[in-house]
């Protein structure tokens, strides 16, 4: 944590560098790292805090399972993208958590989905089962 | 024989790396490249100009036989689908290699900025005014206008802000141009900076677009020498599709919570860091290194009427030629989705199309005529926003569209003003009432009464635009809505 912050400028404007940083290493961004940013950046608990909730990508709590995040919006949604979703859903379980996303920006090869960095298009039922299970 | 194959995003996610692979394992040398735009033929393997795509692994070793007439295009060049355009932004999409200074100065870059530099900064903006340049995110602001507000500002210090948080579902180009040629974006905010007087620039890219993160910050290492003393700093969103609006986006940079601001001041006047600031979208910043080398007129002799120039058209969703389409204005909507873009994927009737975006109206058929162009389609009740055009088949169910429209408005409203942070959440409840049965011709007025106080009532575009969506699906398809009244009646 002392690393992360050593490396961002103590401006208000490090704010979301430092929870991205803070995101990828903990996979969340705890009560305790909140506290830490903020006496760093000299702002209140509160307001850090609430940058926190407002962004999608930041998490309060740590969770361990495997993420795959599928595109959900209208592009997605003209290529079957909806029946993708109800078999991602039967695949994953409780085990694998599927996040919706709202654009990839792959919209002619949808249904799109993103594990980590890596993307996948054209996907249908059998092929996102595939992916799940091989998570 | 040099084996060209992109390395954009699209391409890769849908297998180019391991047909890239798979001509190694054969010994051969692949060069990655920047995407044609022709999606539905990606992964495309181009060898000396010749097309085949998609191609898959399996195929390799029959291209490299001469056995592979299945998938055999042509030449790329020469394909109907490229030959139909008029590439200014995305001249160099499918020639050349993205991160390659060399690729980029033998293609034309720096022309523009070497003009830029030669003229004052009165000047500069003269010759942007004068090309009819609008602004390419959506609304279609003047952005000679908007250039010459920071320019006379006063102030010591100035930013360029470059939106790049494209987060309409149905649009790509900004992605695709950060990916495939970003030192022209770079070149584009540095003619900025000498235009405003600004010395530092920000490219605020959304975090669902880790490629063109990458591809960004690479380039801008690289081109730091060339544009200095202008400096860039990318910076990555965090997943709010409300900072697309830009004084969310603004207060994003700033390390605030995405909200929106109450517009004026004008973020021209009081703009990032209560500075003077240009914010521009991506395809806006990207067209101003041709206007500067070849000239205003050059770039205003494409297009019509108040709509000058050329619009990187995407073609989305169900629809067989998918991909990036560089035309004049003019173009009228059918010939786009028909003509250009074959129709729908798996050959069902065209029964809708959402342009601009989730917080675009829909157009049936019947409205094919209308030509792209700001003015034309504002008179039809829609909006060209960014270009994208998601099409759908005769199977989609426009009900259920437009209560999406409210749900992606409710889950992404960043809360700040009540016609938009309440209103899309009782959009979505009134819809589902309506979508039940439940007294349809009421709830259709009542969804009609929120929709003008949304339209009206909201701070930004995101709760004002959702009507589009919601009302055009009721107007062009008022089937879909009283049909589920009389079927629970009876």
């Amino acid at each position: 944590m002392a690393e992360i912050l050593a490396r961002h400028a103590p401006s208000q404007d490090a704010l979301l560098p430092i929870l991205h940083d803070v995101q990828a290493r903990f996979g969340h961004v705890s009560i305790e790292a909140i506290h830490a940013i903020a006496l760093h950046l000299n702002l209140s608990r509160a307001e850090v805090s609430g940058v926190v909730s407002f962004y999608r990508d930041f998490r309060r709590t740590a969770d361990k399972r495997p993420t795959i995040r599928l595109c959900r919006a209208e592009a997605c949604q003209a290529r079957g993208g909806e029946r993708v979703a109800e078999h991602a859903e039967r695949a994953a379980g409780q085990r694998v958590r599927v996040e919706a996303v709202y654009c990839l920006g792959l919209c002619a090869a949808g249904p799109n989905a993103m594990i980590g960095d890596q993307l996948h298009a054209r996907l249908d039922p059998a092929r996102i089962t595939a992916l799940i299970d091989g998570l | 024989m040099q084996i060209r194959i992109s390395d954009d995003a699209l391409a890769v996610a849908c297998g180019a790396d391991a047909v890239a692979h798979r001509f190694a394992e054969f010994g051969h040398d692949v060069v990655r490249t920047s995407s044609w735009g022709m999606h539905w033929l990606e992964p495309l393997v181009e060898i000396d100009g010749i097309g085949y795509g998609p191609a898959a692994a399996a195929d390799v070793e029959n291209i490299l036989a001469g056995k592979a007439d299945a998938i055999r295009i042509g030449r790329i060049a020469e394909h109907p689908f490229i030959a139909a355009q008029t590439r200014l932004t995305f001249a160099r999409a499918g020639w050349t290699r993205p991160l390659s200074l060399e690729d980029y100065a033998a293609t034309g870059g720096w022309g523009g900025l070497k003009q830029a530099r030669a003229l004052s900064a009165e000047a500069i903006v003269e010759e942007v005014t004068r090309s009819g340049l609008r602004g390419r995110g959506g609304a279609g602001f003047p952005a000679g206008i908007k250039w010459n507000t920071v320019r006379l500002a006063p102030g010591t210090r100035k930013y360029i802000v470059c939106n790049a948080d494209e987060g309409d579902s149905g649009t790509f180009a900004d992605r695709m141009l950060m990916e495939g040629d970003p030192f022209m974006l770079i070149e584009g905010m540095a003619i900025a900076g000498l235009a405003t007087g600004a010395d530092k620039g920000f490219v605020y890219i959304r975090s669902e677009y880790p490629h063109a993160v990458a591809k960004m910050r690479a380039a801008v290492r690289l081109a730091a020498p060339l544009i200095a003393p202008f400096e860039i700093d990318v910076r990555v969103g965090a997943g709010a599709y409300v900072c697309g609006e830009e004084t969310s986006l603004l207060n994003s940079i700033e390390g605030k919570r995405g909200e929106v601001r109450a517009k004026p001041p004008l973020p021209a006047h009081d703009g990032l860091f209560g500075c003077p600031t240009v914010i521009n979208n991506v395809l806006t910043l990207a067209a101003t290194p041709f206007v500067l080398a070849k000239g205003a007129r050059a770039y205003a002799d494409y297009g019509m009427g108040r709509s000058r120039g050329t619009m990187p058209v995407q073609l989305a969703g169900n629809v067989k030629h998918g991909g990036l389409f560089e035309t004049a204005f003019g173009i009228t909507l059918g010939e786009l989705v028909e003509k250009i873009g074959g129709g729908t994927a798996n050959g069902r009737p065209v029964r809708a199309v959402q342009v601009g975006g989730p917080l675009g109206a829909y157009f049936p058929p019947a409205l094919f005529d209308t030509p792209f162009d700001y003015e034309a389609f504002t008179a039809v009740d829609g909006l060209i926003g960014h270009g994208g055009i998601t099409v759908f088949d005769d199977s989609v169910d426009m009900a259920a569209q437009a209560r999406f429209a409210f749900e992606f408005c409710a889950a992404e409203s960043c809360g700040k003003c009540t016609p938009c942070r309440i209103g899309a959440v009782r959009g979505r409840e009134t819809m589902d009432r309506m979508i039940a049965g439940e007294r349809t011709a009421d709830n259709l007025t009542l969804v009609a009464d929120l929709c003008e106080t949304m339209k009206f009532g909201s701070l930004c575009a995101l709760g004002g635009f959702t009507p589009y969506p919601v009302m055009s699906a009721i107007t062009h398809f008022p089937e879909d809505f009283d049909a589920r009244g009389q079927a629970a009646a009876e």
